[in-house]
């Protein structure tokens, strides 16, 4: 059960550990944040150079056909690193999507450019009154001869700034709750009339505000069959939830390991904050919520290699019970460096934000215990 | 959640799936299996696996044991668990068993471990003592040497379930100079010596589980002492370890949490706000036992790749405690005016117990449970283990 990385993986692991050892440090990471794009393009390359960006693809799609768990692998450390470059978005949510509902056509145009470090993803799904419901899509795609014009609004959409391409959700048909009738295209970022209003995101990244006017798009930009969009959408929200799982493993373990460092050697009245009993205990508990968080991530990522039934269910308990541990954990560790966890020079506090934009991406804790529950 | 296991280990699971469904009791399908069982009943099931030579997972072939991989040992005691048979006397199989055939010497092997196994004696645990808490180590029974005896003296308490027992392994204080921990020695005592004398102790939910123990002038022979004179806290510590591997208790917890389920259907309507409240409570502890079952199996697999399992037991104690005593809590809870009611003990049929009859015993577990984050070593000092051994502090 738990699980034991073939040669290949350990390899995997070891090449993304030194990358980011070496070159993503959290100087350097603080640094690319604050730069005028907010992410780093060299970076990227070497992500791709390494292979990481093909990991998960399957071998017929080009990539290395590493699967949920070479992302599983990645993410961890991405987690580590707090790495702000779109991964999840562009290869997790965006490749997933055209690798196993897109056209041949489809696959050919753009898996490749992704693999190569060519191009960037963003996924529009979200609107201002969806919030985390998949299927509650007010945007519309209108056929339009031999295309579709696409009319509306999407909403807080991550790494959009940034990307080249978006995946937009749009209502085919139906009403607005309506689960038959949402379809998905692949949208030029670019494209005329599509406007962006970016905005800064709590974990450092970038998001835009996106208003689509009579954007025109090809029928060969439908992705996957006409109304089936939120079936499509469901299955890569639990490929999303389990890198994001395993991203919130990583970040929990490097917040663990620091807040540990630090009572070890920080002295409060004349000895060391470790020696406190009820810090100790603290300490003790933010252990076994990261244990339990290793455990259910893993047990997701192997769920999702065997495609075990039960997986959406899985995901969202996973996705909640995770989430509510690293909110524990990020919140203890910036009590328990006391001041220095409020500072922003300190790393402490830029994993308290991630962790808290983790918590709200594809639903917060409290919506997916619900949604766990009533698959009971 | 499934494990993926070789042919071999899919019949092994299927071979105690199925023996436990064919042999276990019916006698001892009673409401609440800790306490409404007699001595007699209890041995029931023991006695089966003894005949089946399934009784002590644990120990080695040459002792009696069934020589299973570490893979099977977690097999069975999952489908035993998952099956909600009564685990045999742990104090006998699980305590001092291992601690006689690995510091016992070759006469008191040959004389204890066959009627251990057979459930001819019953043993119980002589720890602790009036104020001693989770400070075992603090032993104030003595043990004076006089020719080929020792003589005893002293009060044990909390021992459970010594009103039926025929052996007591006790910790002794043999010398009163030597630090707390240096000073103490493992002595086996028959119970049916004179200057001993057992008196109940009434739990908060009107059990009988637990005793006081006194000792007056007993006179237990020389031969009795497990190991060296004054080592017996290395014999005590090694036991406690034992003691603490089993108590993830997934398999009880899957199904108190499944009984829940249905006294929440059944008494609470789907449009009443506290419905949707029990089903979020029951989610996230559900959660929590899927998060606890992967974690055991991961250090399973660890461990049947020879890696340490280190403070795991602690963990498992930690959690798997916590999570019981939350599902007894919502239970209580659940039936509502009915959680007003308690039974009374001794059982009678004559006692009047109202309401639907899976309320009647989840005020005695509520109580009950109370205790599982107390003994064994609370969950407090479980957290100092932890942080002493796995964080370093």
């Amino acid at each position: 059960m738990d699980i034991q990385l073939t040669e290949e993986q350990e390899l995997l692991r070891a090449s993304v550990q030194r990358l980011l050892r070496d070159q993503y440090g959290f100087d350097v990471r603080r640094k690319i944040v604050a730069t005028e794009q907010g992410w780093s393009r060299k970076h990227w390359n070497s992500f791709a150079e390494l292979g990481l960006l093909a990991a998960p693809f399957s071998e017929e799609a080009g990539g290395l056909g590493g699967g949920p768990l070479a992302t599983m692998i990645v993410m961890q450390e991405f987690g580590r690193h707090l790495v702000v470059e779109p991964f999840v978005e562009t290869v997790v949510l965006c490749g997933s999507l055209i690798e196993h509902f897109g056209s041949q056509d489809q696959k050919q145009q753009f898996i490749p450019d992704i693999i190569a470090g060519d191009s960037i993803w963003a996924l529009a799904w979200t609107e201002k009154g969806s919030r985390y419901d998949i299927n509650n899509v007010t945007v519309t795609a209108k056929r339009d001869g031999g295309g579709y014009i696409l009319n509306g609004e999407k909403a807080a959409v991550i790494g959009a700034p940034w990307s080249d391409w978006l995946i937009v959700s749009a209502r085919t048909s139906g009403d607005r709750s309506d689960r038959d009738g949402v379809s998905l295209f692949i949208v030029d970022r670019r494209a005329a009339n599509l406007d962006l209003q970016n905005f800064r995101t709590i974990d450092g990244r970038s998001a835009a505000e996106i208003r689509l006017r009579e954007v025109k798009v090809d029928a060969g930009m439908l992705l996957g069959a006409e109304g089936s969009g939120v079936l499509a959408l469901e299955q890569c929200r639990d490929i999303a939830i389990a890198a994001l799982c395993a991203e919130a493993v990583g970040a929990m373990a490097e917040l663990n390991a620091v807040t540990l460092e630090y009572a070890k050697t920080r002295k409060q009245f004349g000895t060391t904050l470790g020696s406190f009993q009820v810090l100790q205990h603290r300490m003790v508990d933010m252990f076994i919520a990261h244990q339990e968080a290793i455990s259910l991530m893993q047990h997701l990522s192997l769920s999702l290699v065997t495609r075990e039934p039960g997986g959406s269910k899985l995901a969202s308990g996973a996705k909640s019970k995770i989430g509510y541990a690293a909110k524990f954990i990020a919140e203890q560790a910036v009590q328990l460096h006391g001041g220095m966890g409020m500072s922003d020079e300190l790393n402490v506090g830029h994993y308290f934000k991630r962790i808290s934009s983790f918590n709200i991406q594809f639903g917060d804790p409290a919506y997916h215990i619900l949604r766990y529950a009533r698959q009971n | 959640m499934e494990l993926q296991l070789s042919s071999e280990d899919a019949g092994f699971r299927d071979e105690v799936r199925g023996f436990i469904a064919e042999n276990y009791p019916t006698e001892m399908r009673v409401p609440n299996p800790e306490t409404d069982l007699s001595k007699e009943q209890m041995l029931l099931w023991h006695r089966i696996l003894y005949n089946k030579g399934w009784i002590a997972p644990l120990w080695p072939k040459q002792y009696g044991g069934p020589g299973w991989s570490i893979t099977q040992r977690f097999l069975f005691e999952r489908e035993t668990s998952r099956a909600g048979t009564l685990p045999p006397l742990a104090f006998s199989v699980t305590m001092v068993g291992p601690v006689i055939y690995t510091f016992g010497n070759e006469a008191q092997k040959q004389k204890f471990l066959p009627r251990i196994l057979s459930g001819q004696d019953w043993w119980c645990q002589g720890y602790s003592e009036p104020g001693s808490g989770s400070d075992l180590a603090s032993v104030h029974t003595k043990a004076v040497r006089e020719g080929d005896h020792y003589i005893v003296n002293g009060h044990k308490t909390w021992t459970t379930l010594a009103q039926h027992a025929d052996w007591i392994f006790c910790l002794v204080r043999t010398d009163p100079a030597a630090k707390p921990q240096s000073g103490i020695s493992f002595l086996l005592i028959d119970m049916k010596s004179p200057g001993v004398s057992v008196r109940p102790i009434i739990t908060i939910d009107g059990s009988h589980e637990v005793n006081d123990v006194f000792l007056e002038n007993v006179r237990v022979p020389v031969e009795n002492l497990i190991g060296e004179e004054n080592k017996g806290w290395t014999y005590a510590k090694f036991l406690l370890g034992n003691e603490r591997t089993s108590m993830a208790g997934i398999g009880r917890s899957t199904r108190t949490l499944n009984r829940l389920r249905k006294i929440v259907e059944s008494e609470i309507p789907s449009d009443d706000p506290a419905y949707l409240e029990f089903i979020k409570e029951i989610a996230r502890i559900e959660l929590d036992v899927l998060a606890l079952e992967a974690t055991e199996l991961r250090v399973v697999a660890q461990m049947s790749r020879g890696i340490d399992p280190g403070a795991a037991a602690s963990l498992f104690k930690i959690r798997g405690t916590e999570i019981f005593q939350e599902i007894t809590e919502l239970t209580h809870r659940a039936i509502g005016n009915y959680g007003l009611a308690i039974r009374e003990h001794p059982m009678s049929a004559n006692h009047f117990m109202p309401g639907p009859e899976y309320g009647h015993t989840a005020s005695e577990r509520y109580l009950n449970s109370r205790k599982l984050s107390i003994y064994g070593g609370s969950n407090e000092i479980q957290r100092n283990i932890i942080a002493k051994a796995v964080l370093g502090l």
